[in-house]
């Protein structure tokens, strides 16, 4: 018998790296496309490969292992290969497509919002579309206003597409995995700053799903829900182990799914703690905390002792220059704050 | 005024040879700012400052530059004030965009630009929309719009060069090709002969410039501005250049290029053969030269002073701008 003591502890990006790499070997339909993700493209015969791995460093090492054919560095232009992307999984592979931030999807958005999301539905559920779309994300990094959004929610606007944002190295693998063998085209939010937090947690070596669709609850508690989303679950667990000090004890739901979305893990949550605050690093007009809010407004009002209360920035841009860009982003503190005014 | 021999008066000469310098020890500033992580994301435009040079030195302040991720050159060429761009750069209130663009976004409507833009070929349909609107309006304004041999990947490229030859607009297409999209190189980004061939599709006229030249740029980039401004329609320029340091300054780019390459053009320095010219032609004497060399290193690290030593922006500054009136 093997007891599993040992953590087995990964970065975000081995994470993701090591599904990718476990999906292309167990699957010769599973191509990588995108911006750099080996780099330094055509200069094989120069003793020249693999000189990036993908801007965030996530497909390094799949052009060695795979070869070319399967993991191709593509012109900048998104339409295209995003476009690409879709008639590949409509014909028989499963194609990894990274968009590199974002705020790049306007670039390319006819293909995603107009094709992916709706040919299945259009041609009357006759094919299936495997498409994968990782996309880094996320402000903190002073990277200014369009290099810093946390565009999942307009996304989840678009029936047919499929979100998921990962909140640590395990659900990275888990997701990351899921979304490939998922025959639905799936969005992976990849959270830069994620990538550079080191979270103890244990990773396996095999690969494994982590359910799509599906919350997990990161901390058990009574007295208030906080749900994260992504890194802001980073942010609600924080404020929940500051709430613990003083006594309060706060229930943290990882989200890890936008669309479909663990409707059933927040109400039941919700219905004991009485409470609400939603942590939500995107614009707070029609976002993820917004449609939470309704959810839990419409279907357990009776059970409320507050109205819900939303942690998200303040209806603008991401800006530059660092303090502001402090001000802008949910902390800790602010979720405490929004915690006290639950409380009451 | 004083002529030299290739047609170009002295004082363009200077004003030319001057921006380039400043250019390059801004560049230089900005790294060392940015390696003492007072600002992220710093895209040098060191090698590539004859390219802009050239061209603005045609431009009036009524006229507009558009410009990429990478356009600090770009805005020293058009003549913005190197104090507001530093302290952009380090976020302060006193920055060309009050802070909250940084060096992605330098903007300064008043010099004519129109903004640097961090998303790969974005700015090309703004700048035909700014030819546009000087046809429209029935000026001889100018809108020129750089960005690089990765956005001649985009389809916005080719819809803005369409619509631009059909309406005979005021623009030029500057494509400054370093070769190197990140680390993608142009040999396997681009089909065909070459990015400039890619005009002749919009029956539009195109050539192929030594963008290490900034002599060449200005005989190119006169032109097209001159046929811009007569009102018959725009040009596209491929000017062949080179980045000396990596795509955002912490790359490596011998990860995917060769010293023998950087030799070649670091070999061919827009600022150094332009140096070898004026001496060689008698525009100016060594002592001049080195005496522009320190007012444009004394000009730089004046504007660091004045960057450092600025403010960062109030607090409420976070939601402002967002509407004319937002409360």
């Amino acid at each position: 018998m093997v007891t599993e003591t040992a953590t087995r502890n990964l970065s975000y990006i081995q994470a993701i790296n090591e599904a990718l790499r476990q999906e292309m070997s167990r699957d010769p339909a599973v191509i990588v496309m995108g911006e750099d993700v080996a780099g330094g493209a055509g200069r094989e015969d120069q003793g020249i490969i693999d000189s990036w791995g993908g801007p965030m460093r996530l497909t390094k090492g799949l052009i060695t292992e795979f070869g070319a054919d399967r993991v191709r560095d593509t012109p900048i232009s998104e339409a295209g290969f995003i476009g690409a992307g879709v008639g590949a999984a409509a014909t028989g592979l499963r194609p990894v497509v990274e968009l590199m931030y974002v705020s790049f999807f306007g670039v390319c958005a006819d293909q995603i919002t107009n094709n992916a999301a709706k040919m299945r539905y259009m041609f009357g559920g006759k094919i299936t579309l495997p498409l994968t779309i990782m996309t880094g994300m996320g402000a903190g990094l002073n990277t200014a206003a369009q290099h810093s959004e946390t565009l999942y929610s307009i996304f989840t606007h678009f029936p047919g597409l499929k979100g998921v944002v990962p909140s640590d190295p395990y659900t990275a693998k888990g997701l990351m995995i899921s979304a490939i063998r998922d025959d639905d085209p799936v969005i992976l939010f990849n959270n830069r700053q994620l990538m550079g937090i080191s979270a103890n947690v244990h990773v396996p070596e095999e690969a494994y799903e982590f359910p799509i669709g599906k919350a997990r609850i990161l901390r058990e508690g009574d007295d208030v829900t906080l749900v994260g989303i992504g890194y802001t679950t980073y942010i609600a667990d924080q404020a929940a182990g500051l709430l613990a000090d003083d006594g309060i004890s706060a229930e943290v739901i990882d989200l890890l799914s936008t669309s479909p979305m663990d409707e059933e893990t927040i109400l039941e949550s919700v219905q004991r703690t009485r409470k609400v605050v939603i942590v939500d690093e995107d614009y707070p007009r029609c976002s993820v905390a917004s449609d939470i809010s309704a959810l839990v407004a419409e279907q357990a009002f009776d059970y409320l002792d507050a109205p819900p209360v939303r942690v998200n920035p303040p209806h603008t841009s991401v800006p530059y220059s660092r303090p502001l860009e402090a001000l802008y982003m949910p902390t800790p503190d602010k979720v405490i704050d929004a915690v006290n005014e639950v409380m009451g | 005024m004083a002529t030299t021999t290739i047609g170009i008066d002295r004082d363009t000469l200077l004003w030319m040879y001057k921006t380039m310098v400043i250019i390059r020890r801004f560049e230089e500033q900005s790294k060392r700012e940015a390696d003492a992580g007072k600002l992220r994301g710093m895209h040098s435009s060191i090698g590539q400052e004859a390219v802009p040079v050239g061209v603005c030195a045609h431009l009036r302040d009524d006229d507009y530059v558009l410009g990429t991720h990478r356009s600090h050159h770009h805005c020293i060429a058009k003549g913005l004030d190197i104090n507001q761009m530093m302290a952009e750069l380090l976020g302060k209130s006193t920055g060309t965009n009050k802070g909250k663009g940084g060096t992605m976004h330098i903007a300064d409507i008043d010099k004519g630009m129109l903004g640097a833009n961090g998303v790969v070929g974005s700015n090309i349909p703004v700048a035909t929309g700014v030819g546009l609107s000087a046809k429209v309006r029935g000026t001889d304004q100018v809108s020129v719009v750089f960005f690089g041999d990765g956005a001649a990947n985009q389809g916005t490229l080719h819809e803005a060069m369409n619509l631009a030859g059909i309406w005979k607009l005021p623009v030029i297409f500057v494509c400054e090709n370093n070769r190197y999209a990140e680390s993608t190189p142009v040999e396997y980004s681009v089909a065909g002969e070459s990015i400039a061939a890619r005009a002749e599709g919009y029956d539009m006229p195109s050539v192929i410039a030594d963008g290490q030249s900034v002599l060449e740029m200005y005989e190119i980039g006169g032109e097209a501005v001159a046929r811009a401004r007569a009102g018959d329609g725009p040009t596209f320029i491929e000017a062949q250049t080179y980045r000396y340091h990596g795509h955002f300054g912490a790359d490596d780019p011998l990860a995917y290029r060769t010293q023998e390459e950087e030799d070649y053009y670091e070999a061919r320095d827009c600022i150094s053969t332009m140096v070898s010219y004026l001496l060689e032609n008698d525009v100016l004497a060594q002592d001049e030269i080195e005496a522009i060399d320190a007012a444009a290193l004394a000009d730089v690290v004046e504007a660091t002073r004045f960057a450092d030593e600025s403010p960062f922006p109030n607090d409420g500054e976070l939601t402002t701008d967002v509407y004319i009136s937002y409360a």
